[in-house]
């Protein structure tokens, strides 16, 4: 049962703002709604207002530029999961997606929502941070760049201020000689634990010249874990996978797990450490093709 | 509907072809507005969160969970429900492929299943087995078990009858 709010319908950012301004807490930014109205219908939240940002235009693009692609937040699940940019030039990005929730939600659902939205459970962010993203915030007064490493502050709490529109993400393409997975582990839609890896080998191919470690859904938020990287960097491939264990262990104790109806922290903290080393046999195999 | 002092919206929307003008307030939910006000009750609500599949409708063809849509987001736009699926009193050949294949049982998850069906196959007219499965997979059968809805899917157009 939803309780009546008012909704707004700015055309801009900037009358977004102002309104989110305006209503102060009691607003909430709309976009596609998955969550924001569950939550709403739980009783959960309320608020009186909810700002529709659909209909200010071009917030849904995916474009390439210098080495970056750029994703308009209200882009969907499923506009992410079928474009031929990202199939191309992205395909971790496209398999992730293709894995959240079930079709009507990735058909209504968008990557901003979802990343502002900051539900523990959710796979985007993890990514993300691997692959060294950031955000657009804007607001009547201009704009700014988030990194993903700064974006996500507590379970369901982002680094968006109240009168922010999180209007793209910026997403670094990875480098011909890096190799990039996401794996997670779930029963039902939800994930219970997300592993995202980022290797660049150097030129040869044979050792780890940067990696990015992160983990989600297993504690309160998403995170790098650069004491896991720091094991990893500048090892051969081989020492490396021979220090996954060691890796693993560190991912999983970083991530905050926490006891829940996922699995107990002892048991998340160990699947943690099987996705990473998945995660990092795969890419060693794509590196070695 | 609406007391004074609430907001309302105007919808224009088609519904199985049916044009209405109507208005709702922001926090009507599409499904009680098909259900309810225009009285077309083959949309079931189940679960209520978007996990479940029974309420799948197709906004622009494209399928939606309506427990969880507010109505004003069918704004100008078309929606197909379960019955708009026959034409001119003959079946949709998924239905005739379901009700061949056997593909239900109780029947209260087959709306949001033939209409998911058709969105799998108006993009992939000749689907795998498992990409009929990858699909299918956010909605949820209680009776049958899945591989009879499979088989209906797989089916379509294929059985002697049509």
């Amino acid at each position: 049962m939803l309780r009546p709010f008012r909704l707004e319908e700015p055309d801009s950012v900037k009358a977004a703002s102002e309104s989110l301004a305006r209503y102060g807490d009691s607003a909430k930014i709309y976009a596609g709604g998955t969550e924001l109205l569950l939550a709403m219908k739980e009783g959960l939240v309320h608020f009186e207002c909810l700002v529709n940002v659909k209909k200010i235009p071009g917030l849904d693009g995916i474009d390439l530029d210098n080495g970056n692609v750029r994703i308009g937040a209200l882009s969907t699940h499923r506009q992410l999961e079928r474009s031929e940019t990202l199939q191309e030039k992205l395909p971790v990005l496209v398999e992730m997606e293709r894995n959240v929730a079930n079709l009507r939600v990735r058909e209504v659902g968008t990557l901003g929502g979802n990343l502002t939205f900051a539900e523990p459970h959710a796979d985007p962010g993890t990514l993300l941070l691997a692959l060294d993203a950031a955000v657009v915030a804007q607001k009547a007064g201009g704009s700014r760049e988030i990194p993903m490493t700064e974006f996500f502050v507590d379970a369901y709490d982002a680094a968006v201020e109240e009168d922010e529109v999180l209007t793209e993400i910026v997403v670094p393409l990875p480098a011909a000689n890096a190799a990039v997975r996401y794996r997670k582990f779930g029963y039902l839609e939800r994930p219970s634990a997300g592993v995202a890896l980022h290797v660049m080998a150097d030129a040869r191919r044979e050792s780890v010249q940067d990696v990015r470690v992160a983990v989600g859904c297993v504690g309160p938020k998403s995170m790098r874990v650069e004491e896991a990287e720091a094991v990893l960097r500048g090892k051969s491939l081989e020492e490396a996978a021979q220090r996954m264990a060691e890796a693993g262990d560190i991912a999983g104790r970083a991530g905050d797990a926490i006891s829940d109806l996922h699995g107990s922290a002892e048991y998340k903290e160990h699947i943690v450490k099987v996705l990473l080393t998945r995660a990092f046999n795969d890419i060693r195999a794509e590196l070695a093709g | 509907m609406a007391d004074s002092g609430r907001q309302t919206l105007p919808l224009s929307f088609s519904v199985n072809g049916t044009r209405y003008d109507i208005e709702v307030e922001p926090h009507e939910l599409l499904l009680d507005v098909i259900r309810k006000r225009l009285g077309l009750t083959g949309s079931k609500r189940s679960c209520d969160v978007q996990v479940c599949g029974a309420c799948t409708v197709l906004v622009n063809g494209r399928p939606v969970s309506s427990c969880t849509l507010p109505a004003f987001e069918a704004r100008d736009k078309d929606v197909l429900t379960i019955e708009g699926m026959a034409e001119d009193g003959k079946l949709h050949p998924i239905q005739e492929a379901f009700i061949e294949f056997g593909g239900f049982q109780c029947g209260f998850c087959t709306p949001g299943m033939i209409l998911t069906a058709k969105t799998l196959l108006d993009e992939n007219p000749d689907p795998t087995e498992e990409e009929v499965i990858e699909y299918m997979n956010g909605n949820i059968c209680r009776c049958t078990g899945y591989k009879k809805i499979v088989e209906s899917i797989m089916g379509v157009g294929k059985s002697e009858a049509s």
